[in-house]
Formats: C-alpha cells, sequence, structure tokens
C-alpha cells in the first residue's frame, strides 16, 4: 500500500449487475400482458451489455405499455401521450453518453405521435424504440387504434373497425434516413431478445415493432398467430440475429433477407400472411442527429467567455 | 448641383443654406415596396446616430405578406428611426420627416396615425410621368389628399437623381436615400461611410466603394430637396454601447447564460431569435434545434433539460397553444426550462407581425390544472438580454419552467443599450455526475420552501422515473388524496418563497397623486415619456411597470391606495366602457388589470387597444389627460 506500483491504477471495485439492478418495482400490467416479456427482455440486454443503471434512460409516451420506465431501476421519463420521442431525442441532443430506451404504443406513435415518428426515424439518434402494437388503446380501455384490423370491434367501433390498419413497419421503411426496422413477438422470447440485442447494437434509432398481446382487449388478434407459428415468417441471414437451433426449428417458415437492400426490405414488410419477423433493413450509415447537436459539448467556460465577447463585438458601437 | 462624379464626392457636409435648426429629437420614416431597401437604409442611418452618442430607437415596418404587389395600400415596407439628443425608449409619436418611394405605401402609414399635419414627406415624383394612366391618375389623388390632411409634400426626382450614379437603382436607391437623409439631419458623414462599409464587409470592396458613392451622392443633392436642416445634437459617450433589437438581444442572453440548446420551430415574430442563433451559437458552444412542430420543440427542450442542460424553446402565441400540455409537465415534474414567448396579435394567426400583450393570462394561466411558474417580462431590449440570463439560474433554482414574455415592439425595436460585463457565473455550473446523496429522494421537497434538488442521469444512486402523473417525493405515482395536495402545496410554495426575495417596484414620478398608470413588457418608454409630460404640466400623475407577473412584486396595494384612481396601460383586448351591451358588471378588461384585480381587490381600471401599434407616448398622453379632468369634474 506504501510501495509505487509501476502498475499502480485506481482501485475502482468492480461493478457487476444483476438483473435486480434494472426491475424496478412489481409491474402491474395485466396477467398474461405482452408488455412483460418485453420488459423481461430489456432487463436481460441490460444485464448482459451491463449497463450502469444511472447512464440508462427509459423514455415513453401514455399508454399501458409507457408504464414501462416505471418498471425498470434506471433513469426514466413517462412524458406525455404521443411525445415520447421528442423527449427522447432532446435527452440525446447534448447527452450522447446515455443509452435510451423508448416504450411507445400503437396510439401513443402511429396515431397522436405520428408526426414526431416520421421525424425522429429521419433524426436517426441513436436509441431503441420499441412500439408495442398491440392493435388497441389498452389503456383508455378499448378504442380502435391506428393498427387494430378491419372489423375489430371495440367501443369506439362497435359495428367493427372501419378501415383497414396502418402497416408501421412499412411505414417506417417510407421514412427518410431510415435506418433500423425490425420486427418481433412478444411471446417467442429467445426472438425477442435477440432482436432487440441487434436494435441496442445498431447505432442510429433502431425501429422495433413488437406484436403485443393484450389478453383483455384484443387477446384473438394474435392468437392464432401464436398457436400456429406457420402464419410467421422468420427472416434469415444478412443482419438477423442468430437463433438457437431449437428455436429456429419451430418457426416452419423461414426466408434469407438482404436486409441492406431497403426495396427488399419494403416488399417483405408488406407481407402479412406469413407475416416476417427479424431485421427487415439496417443500414450503419446514415446520418445520425447527434453528430451535430453535440458540436460544441463539453467547451470550456474560458472558450465560451472569449465566443461571448467576439458576439457582443458584432453589436458594439 | 444634382450630383458628385463616382468616387469624387467630398465627405465633409456643405452648410447648408440656413442654419441647422436643432432639435431635441427627429422621427424619420422610410416606406416603400417590400423589397426596395429600406430597412437597411434606415438601420444604417440608426447605427450612424447611436454611434454619434444620440438616442436611437428603430422599428421596421413589416407588411403581413412577403412580397406584396408593388404600389399596393397595405404594403408598406419600410422602417422608422427615431433619433434623440437624450435616450429614445420608443418609436414616439407622429414621423418630422418621410421618404416614400410611392404614394400608396403612404396611405397605410396615415391609417395607422403615423403623421401629422406638418410632416414633411419627400415624395418620389417618376409617378407623375409613368406610362399607366391609372398610375399617373392615382398619383395626383394622392398629392391632393395627402396636403389636404396636412401633409407637407415635396416632389422629389429621386430615382432620376440617383441614376446618375447607380448602376441599378432598384437596389442603389436606399443607399442615396441614407445619404440624402444624412444631410438633411447633419449625421456625421464619415460614420455614415465606415457604417456602409461594416454593412457590405461580405460583400467585397467593390459593393463598398458603389455603396459609398451612393451616399454621397445622397448626400450632394441633399441640400437641394429641403432648405431646412436638423440638427439633434447627440451626448458624449461615455459607456460601451451595442445597438441591437430585441430579439438578438435575447439571442445574446441565452448565449450569456450558457444554454447550450434552443429547441424552436419558426413563428413570427420570434423566428429571429434563431436566426441570431443559428449563425453564432456554435462559438459559444451552442445548437439550434429546428423541430417538426412546437409540441415537439418543447418536448426536446425538456428532454435535455431533464439530462441535465437547462435548454429554452422560443415561439409565439399559436406556439404557445401548441406548447402548453409540455409546459404543465415541466411544472409538474418540475423540469428547469426557459420559455421565451415573443407575443404578437391575436387570438389564432391574428396579426403575425404586430405587437399585443394578448397572452399574459394564457401563460400565466393556459394549462389545464394548477401551473404555478415564474413569468417575467422585460421592458427594454437591455432587459431581454439580461432577464434570460436570470431566468436560467431561477429555473434551475426553482426546479421549474420560467417563462419570459416579450412582444413584437421589442422583437424588432432597435436600440443603444449598455454593453454588458459579462460574468463567468453567468454561465451554466457543469453538468453535476457525482453520486446521489443516499437517502434524499428524487423530489425532497423541503416542506417549508417546497424547493428540492435534482437528480440528473449519470448521478449514480438518483435514479428515478420523472412523470406527470400525480406523485410522491419519490417520485412514485399517487392517486391518494393528500399525495396531489402535497404536490400541488409544494409546487405552489416555490413561487411564494420565491416572491420574498422580490421587492416592491419603483414608482416613476411621486409615490402620490391622482393617477397611476400601471404598465408591463414593452410600453415602459411611451408610458414614462407620457407621464413626463404630464407631469412637467403640473399634472399628479406616476407610472409603474411591472417586470414581474408571477408571482407579482410585493407592495403593489400599498403603492395604489396612495393614488386616486389606478389605471392599466396594455396593449390587449378591453370592451370600450359604454359600448352596447357593455357595463360596469359584465365589462371585459385587459389582462393586467384583471389580474392586478384579483391580488389587490382593488378597482383598478384598464386603458387598452389592440391595433397592432405600440402606444405612442401622445395617445397615452391624451387619454391621462382626459382621465385627469375627469376626476377634476367628480371632486
Ligand atoms: C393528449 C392526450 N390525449 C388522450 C389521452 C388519453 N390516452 C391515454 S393512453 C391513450 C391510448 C393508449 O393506447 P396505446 O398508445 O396504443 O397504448 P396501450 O395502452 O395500448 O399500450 C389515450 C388515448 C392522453 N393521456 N393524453
Ligand atoms: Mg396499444
Amino acid at each position: 500500500m506504501f510501495g509505487l506500483k509501476d502498475d499502480w491504477e485506481l482501485e475502482v471495485p468492480e461493478r457487476y449487475f444483476t438483473l435486480e439492478d434494472y426491475e424496478g418495482g412489481t409491474a402491474r400490467w395485466c396477467p398474461g400482458c405482452g408488455d412483460l416479456a418485453v420488459l423481461t427482455a430489456v432487463q436481460r440486454i441490460c444485464r448482459d451489455e451491463q449497463l450502469p443503471p444511472e447512464k440508462t434512460v427509459c423514455v415513453s409516451g401514455i399508454g399501458c405499455s409507457s408504464r414501462f420506465p416505471h418498471y425498470m431501476k434506471t433513469y426514466g421519463f413517462h412524458g406525455l401521450h404521443g411525445r415520447a420521442l421528442p423527449v427522447a431525442c432532446g435527452v440525446k441532443s447534448r447527452r450522447p453518453d446515455l443509452t435510451v430506451w423508448v416504450a411507445t404504443g400503437d396510439g401513443d406513435c402511429c396515431s397522436i405521435g405520428a408526426g414526431h415518428w416520421v421525424h425522429a426515424i429521419r433524426y436517426n439518434m441513436d436509441m431503441v424504440v420499441m412500439l408495442f402494437d398491440n392493435a388497441i388503446y389498452g389503456l383508455t380501455k378499448n378504442q380502435t387504434s391506428p393498427t387494430s384490423p378491419q372489423g375489430l370491434h371495440t367501443n369506439t367501433h362497435p359495428r367493427g373497425a372501419w378501415l383497414p390498419p396502418l402497416n408501421p413497419t412499412a411505414a417506417t421503411l417510407g421514412f427518410a434516413n431510415v435506418s433500423f426496422v425490425a420486427q418481433t413477438v412478444d411471446w417467442n422470447p429467445a426472438h425477442l431478445y435477440a432482436t432487440l440485442v441487434r436494435a441496442y447494437e445498431h447505432k442510429g434509432l433502431s425501429f422495433v415493432r413488437i406484436l403485443q398481446r393484450c389478453p383483455t382487449y384484443t387477446s384473438q388478434v394474435f392468437a392464432e398467430m401464436q398457436k400456429d407459428p406457420s402464419q410467421l415468417l422468420l427472416l434469415t441471414g444478412g443482419d438477423n440475429p442468430e437463433l438457437d437451433a431449437a428455436t429456429a426449428r419451430t418457426f416452419p417458415n423461414q426466408q434469407a433477407h438482404d436486409s441492406r437492400d431497403l426495396a427488399a426490405a419494403r416488399r417483405v414488410a408488406e407481407q402479412h400472411e406469413p407475416l416476417p419477423i427479424g431485421v427487415l433493413y439496417r443500414d450503419p450509415e446514415r446520418p445520425r442527429y447527434e453528430d451535430f447537436t453535440t458540436v460544441g459539448l463539453g467547451m470550456s467556460d474560458a472558450d465560451k467567455l472569449v465566443g461571448l465577447e467576439r458576439e457582443l463585438d458584432k453589436f458594439s458601437v | 448641383m444634382t450630383s458628385t462624379t463616382p468616387g469624387a464626392g467630398a465627405t465633409a457636409a456643405r452648410p447648408g443654406k440656413a442654419p441647422a435648426q436643432r432639435v431635441r429629437e427627429h422621427i424619420v420614416e422610410i416606406v416603400s415596396d417590400s423589397g426596395e431597401g429600406a430597412q437597411k437604409a434606415g438601420q444604417t442611418y440608426g447605427a450612424v446616430s447611436a454611434k454619434m452618442g444620440n438616442g436611437v430607437w428603430t422599428v421596421e415596418i413589416i407588411p403581413a405578406e412577403i412580397k406584396p404587389p408593388a404600389r399596393s395600400r397595405a404594403g408598406a415596407s419600410g422602417i422608422r428611426v427615431r433619433v434623440g439628443s437624450e435616450k429614445v425608449t420608443n418609436t414616439g409619436d407622429q414621423a418630422d420627416l418621410v421618404v416614400a418611394l410611392n404614394e400608396q405605401v403612404l396611405y397605410g402609414r396615415i391609417e395607422q396615425k403615423a403623421y401629422k399635419p406638418g410632416t414633411i414627406v419627400l415624395l418620389e415624383s417618376k409617378w407623375a410621368k409613368d406610362p399607366r394612366e391609372e398610375v399617373r391618375r392615382d398619383y395626383a389623388a394622392a398629392l391632393v389628399e395627402f396636403r389636404a390632411l396636412g401633409l407637407d409634400v415635396r416632389e422629389v426626382a429621386l430615382e432620376e437623381a440617383c441614376q446618375q450614379v447607380a448602376q441599378d437603382v432598384r437596389v442603389g436607391k436606399n443607399m442615396f436615400v441614407l445619404g440624402m437623409l444624412c444631410h438633411i439631419t447633419c449625421r456625421d458623414l464619415d460614420r455614415a461611410m465606415e457604417e456602409v462599409a461594416f454593412v457590405f464587409a461580405k460583400k467585397g470592396p467593390a459593393v463598398i466603394a458603389r455603396n459609398q458613392d451612393l451616399v454621397r451622392a445622397g448626400h450632394a443633392f441633399g441640400e437641394q430637396v429641403l432648405e431646412q436642416r436638423y440638427e439633434i445634437p447627440p451626448r458624449e459617450i461615455t459607456r460601451r454601447m451595442m445597438v441591437l433589437n430585441g430579439n438578438q438581444a435575447i439571442a445574446l442572453g441565452v448565449m450569456a447564460a450558457g444554454i447550450e440548446m434552443v429547441a424552436m420551430y419558426p413563428i413570427t415574430p420570434a423566428t429571429s431569435v434563431s436566426h441570431h442563433l443559428a449563425s453564432a451559437f456554435r462559438g459559444v458552444g451552442g445548437v439550434v434545434h429546428q423541430a417538426e412542430d412546437e409540441i415537439a420543440a418543447i418536448g426536446f427542450a425538456i428532454g435535455a433539460s431533464y439530462a441535465g442542460k437547462t435548454a429554452c424553446t422560443v415561439t409565439s402565441g399559436p406556439g404557445l397553444a401548441l406548447k402548453t400540455e409540455f409546459l404543465g409537465l415541466a411544472v409538474m415534474a418540475e423540469v428547469p426550462l426557459v420559455f421565451v414567448l415573443v407575443q404578437r396579435g391575436g387570438p389564432s394567426t391574428g396579426l403575425p407581425t404586430k405587437v399585443e400583450q394578448g397572452d399574459l393570462l394564457a401563460a400565466l394561466y393556459g394549462q389545464p390544472g394548477d401551473t404555478p411558474k415564474i413569468v417575467i417580462a422585460p421592458a427594454t431590449i437591455e432587459e431581454c438580454l439580461h432577464f434570460v440570463v436570470t431566468a436560467r439560474k431561477l429555473a434551475e433554482a426553482f426546479r421549474m419552467p420560467v417563462m419570459l414574455l416579450t412582444d413584437a415592439n421589442l422583437a424588432t425595436g432597435v436600440q443603444p443599450i449598455p454593453r454588458p460585463e459579462v460574468a463567468a457565473d453567468w454561465l451554466a455550473p457543469p453538468l453535476d455526475q457525482s453520486p446521489w446523496q443516499q437517502g434524499v429522494t428524487a423530489y425532497d421537497w423541503d416542506l417549508d420552501t417546497g424547493l428540492s434538488p435534482r437528480p440528473v442521469p449519470g448521478q449514480k444512486g438518483g435514479e428515478y422515473v420523472l412523470t406527470g402523473l400525480a406523485h410522491t417525493k419519490n417520485a412514485k405515482v399517487a392517486y391518494d388524496p393528500d399525495s396531489n395536495q402535497t404536490g400541488c402545496a409544494m409546487r405552489s410554495r416555490k413561487l411564494a418563497v420565491f416572491g420574498e426575495s422580490l421587492r416592491p417596484p419603483q414608482v416613476h414620478g411621486d409615490a402620490e397623486g391622482d393617477l397611476l398608470v400601471v404598465g408591463w413588457g414593452s410600453t415602459l418608454g411611451s408610458i414614462e415619456e407620457a407621464v413626463d409630460r404630464a407631469r412637467a404640466e403640473g399634472q399628479r400623475v406616476s407610472a409603474l411597470h411591472l417586470r414581474f407577473l408571477s408571482p407579482l412584486e410585493p407592495g403593489l396595494a400599498e403603492i395604489f391606495a396612495r393614488f386616486r384612481r389606478v389605471v392599466t396601460v396594455e396593449i390587449n383586448y378591453s370592451d370600450a366602457p359604454g359600448a352596447p351591451h357593455v357595463t360596469k358588471d359584465n365589462r371585459r378588461i385587459a389582462q393586467l388589470a384583471q389580474l392586478l384585480r384579483t391580488h389587490t381587490l382593488m378597482d383598478i381600471d384598464c386603458w387598452s387597444n389592440v391595433a397592432g401599434q405600440p402606444i405612442q407616448p401622445g395617445a397615452i398622453h391624451a387619454e391621462i389627460s382626459r382621465r385627469l379632468q375627469a376626476l377634476r369634474g367628480e371632486s
């Protein structure tokens, strides 16, 4: 202790994070709600990637799924309905050191927050955006969402939803500067986890649409698909996650997909039966908005004062 | 003597035929179709005057459309410059001298009461010879009309004279006019040359020389335009001054406050704040985010603030409407935020380019639920700069949004102000990333003051979830009656605590009298000028100007009690007393008056209008006189 060691280094107690370090209290979603599976997957990724909880921020809007940050023991921002993305982008704008996860519902993202959705994709700031798509407004109790299937009986359309649904995956692939689009389901934990890892690893905005069961209002919407894996099409190759053999074997339909080919991604995204899951598109080269918003970060006060005097000079007489 | 040889003009002013008449102040306007450079000429004229040591107030005359049709009555584009021996605090009453590049644009200004009998109008005369018959007819009719109104119209062959030196009169005429005005009002020609060089610095020496020639030629031409010259003796300059408008002052304030992020969506008359920042912000390490809409702009700013970099958002009325929900969130979740609101005429899209103080109550109360926040209103261009610095500190100290209300009058008014001595402690403190103190909760409210320290992402052990739902001091969502009551009380308490640190405002004039005129924001200069005039006539009138609207400065009731009558002067709507169906009971009164009535339980009257114009000191003076006369009738 008193002699100088030539390989001296600061003694930092090793921090190892366990799942518990990310568990922020009991989730109060309905039993069987798909949101739980997503929560578990994200907590596992945080643990596996050893993300310091204080450097992790979960941002959400309003909705059942937007309760997400409350169940994480990280920093969180449970803001306004539809407005998760501007907040998340603002967080990232001057704090590129923070890892940002966004939880948003199909109403939150694709209806009230649709404008921000288009633009956040274009800003392409480094974060994972998880669209919890249960095809319904859950929190407000069973109103039609933009992704509700046509004919779905809801409290606002008791005779069935009038219009065909919006396809969030295909729509996102149409937005400028899109850099990562994936699709997965809450009931396949291995695929969900592996897809979210890919999303986390991508530098840029990773948009992941998660088909999410709502046992209370839309249990029938994904029931068939859940029972019958042949209704899903597992995308393989390219940027797609490697699934373990056992999991992969559960998908009778598989397709090699070039996730660097935007036109191919768009074609695949338009497909419903079977529904493609995996990484549809990835382009690691798209410009990221934080490369612009972080300019000048860390400038010293002395330099700021010099800059300021220079500006004052311009107006001085 | 119509022109000088280009490049050979004498720089010294020629002696005029008559000695220049000394005046304490002088108001000129240049009005034209848009795109004729009137504003640049006027700004340069104002800058030259400021450099000479004169008090100056410059305000642009802006048509609502980008390119209104040529020669249209409502299309007046131009500038007014009021120059005085003393400090000038407002745009003044009617102009003394007008240069008009066509007669049609004068109609709009006449409607706006910009001129008086005797105002000298130097009117471009080329329209008399225009090939279009209707133009000639309109021109002739206007001459008759204007003269009937008492305007002293002088027809001047401006373009013809300018043609002899300009390559292109369309772009050169403004500098020619500048030179002419410099002659008429005895401006220092050398300074004008310097200023022209400064203004065109980016365009290179050839352009500078060409424009300087135009100014010289205009200067020489000025001699034969008007027999009369005016001298507005300047004062010696003792402090370093800056010449700028209110939006530029806000931009500089943002930088001086150490704010690094301004998120905005373009909206008149707030946008130019971001223009100044967009070019200058980088120099101090800051960025402007032009968001996809106002909701996103404030959301982005709140995100940055939450993450430890107190941000600023800048908007005007319609933008405030969109930002409402987020503003409530910032109050609820106690996020520091600087919210600049440059007011314009409303409601709805209203009068985009014109002044109004119509958003006071919307700022204070326009969000659902109880939303206590600090609201301050700079009254001068200088205060625009300093208040932003204060706002950031208050926002952080009190963990709440601070709204700064200015208006189109401050935004576009240009004035010399003392150059601030910026100190390092104006800048934001460095981001605190030290571990969070164990046992301190995310909203560890001091139950006496409501104040609490704020954890910032990156602080180990401070992890919490910010929520707009009712919450406890642990940031846990809580729907029980006590938690919400406590949360609301804590957020409100902070205002009371801040209010305690304020001092009663200073009365301008005697501390007691017959009438007290109360104002807020950009009307300060006009109100005090009007009050000073009335006081010089022996009237017992004083003025009081409020900078803090939430919380209000203390001692107002005591101040008001020493006057027989209290009246607010505001640029927002109130029912005219005696209008059909309007009674004493149902009359809708101006916004500050409403606020002060609630606050003091006193009978406070108002005098307000929504003409979209700065209220002229003369009009306020007339109203003061009318009220005092009525009061004398009563007693
Ligand atoms: C401005 C605003 N409008 C409406 C609401 C009510 N609201 C809360 S959540 C929600 C929809 C939630 O649906 P979704 O985003 O799909 O989330 P889910 O509950 O299904 O997870 C609505 C309409 C609100 N909170 N704020
Ligand atoms: Mg939903």
